[in-house]
C-alpha cells in the first residue's frame, strides 16, 4: 500500500514542460480560423476577377487587408503549433529536435511577418519603394 | 535481464487499418500540406505588394497546370482539416463518440470536402 500522497508522488520528476497551454491555443485558433479563413476564401473567390487590380483594389481596403493581417497572424500560429508536435513526435535525438523546433520558429515568423509586411505595404499605399 | 526486441506501441505493424486511424492520419498530412500552403499565401501576398510584374508571375504558376493541381491540393485539404477540425471540436466537447457516429462523420468529413473542392474548382475554373 502506498501511503504517499498524489502530490507527493509527483514532486521531483522534472518538468512537464507544459501543462494545456499548447492544447488550448490549438483549439481557440481552430475555432478563430472557421470564419476567417472561409471569409477569406469567400470574398477572393467572389471578386469579379483575380488580375492585379481587382485583388489589389480588394486587399487595399483597410477592412479586407485588417482580416487578411488577422488571417495570416492566426494561421500562422495554429499552423506553428501543429507542426511543433510533428516535429516532436518524429525527430528523437534531442540535439536535432532543439535545432529543427528552432528553425521551425524563425521559419514561421519569417513567412508570417513576410506576409503581414506585404499585407500593410498595400493597405498603406507603399506598393512602388 | 535478456534483451529482447518487443514491438513498441502503437503496434503499426499488426494495427488493423480502419476509417478513424486513415482519417486521424488524414487530419495531420493534410496539416503539413496546409502549412506549405501558408507558405505560398506568403508568397503570393508579397507578389501582389510587389505590384502587377511580380504579380503576373506568381499567377502564371498559379494558373499552370502544375501549379493549379497543387492549389486543388491545397483546397481539399484545407476543406478536409476545416471539417475534420469540427469533428474534433466535437469530441473535446464530449460529443460523437458513437461507433455510428465517428463512421458517419468521418466520410461526411471525407465527401464533404471532395464536395467542396469540385464546387471550389468549378467556381474558379470560367474565372482563370
Amino acid at each position: 500500500m502506498n501511503l504517499r500522497s498524489p502530490l507527493a508522488q509527483a514532486l521531483g520528476l522534472g518538468s512537464a514542460k507544459d501543462g494545456t497551454v499548447h492544447w488550448w491555443a490549438q483549439r481557440v485558433t481552430a475555432i478563430a480560423l472557421i470564419p476567417l479563413t472561409l471569409w477569406f476564401l469567400f470574398s477572393l473567390l467572389t471578386l469579379p476577377s483575380l488580375d492585379y487590380d481587382t485583388v489589389r483594389t480588394w486587399l487595399s481596403v483597410p477592412f479586407t487587408g485588417f482580416l487578411a493581417v488577422l488571417l495570416v497572424a492566426v494561421t500562422g500560429y495554429h499552423s506553428y503549433l501543429g507542426t511543433t508536435v510533428v516535429v516532436e513526435d518524429y525527430v528523437s535525438s534531442s540535439g536535432m529536435k532543439i535545432l529543427s523546433l528552432m528553425l521551425l520558429r524563425f521559419l514561421y515568423v519569417l513567412a508570417g511577418g513576410a506576409g503581414i509586411f506585404a499585407i500593410l505595404r498595400l493597405v498603406f499605399g507603399l506598393s512602388r519603394l | 535481464m535478456p534483451a529482447r526486441v518487443r514491438p513498441t506501441s502503437p503496434h503499426a505493424q499488426i494495427y488493423r487499418w480502419q476509417i478513424g486511424n486513415t482519417l486521424s492520419i488524414l487530419h495531420r498530412v493534410t496539416g503539413v500540406a496546409l502549412a506549405f500552403g501558408l507558405l505560398a499565401l506568403s508568397y503570393w501576398l508579397m507578389a501582389l505588394a510587389g505590384g502587377p510584374d511580380s504579380y503576373a508571375a506568381a499567377m502564371r504558376f498559379f494558373q499552370s497546370p502544375v501549379g493549379f493541381g497543387v492549389v486543388l491540393g491545397w483546397t481539399f485539404a484545407f476543406f478536409y482539416h476545416l471539417l475534420n477540425g469540427v469533428r474534433h471540436l466535437f469530441w473535446d466537447a464530449g460529443r460523437g463518440f458513437e461507433r455510428t457516429q465517428r463512421h458517419a462523420s468521418g466520410w461526411a468529413a471525407v465527401l464533404g470536402a471532395i464536395a467542396f473542392t469540385l464546387c471550389a474548382a468549378a467556381w474558379v475554373w470560367p474565372r482563370l
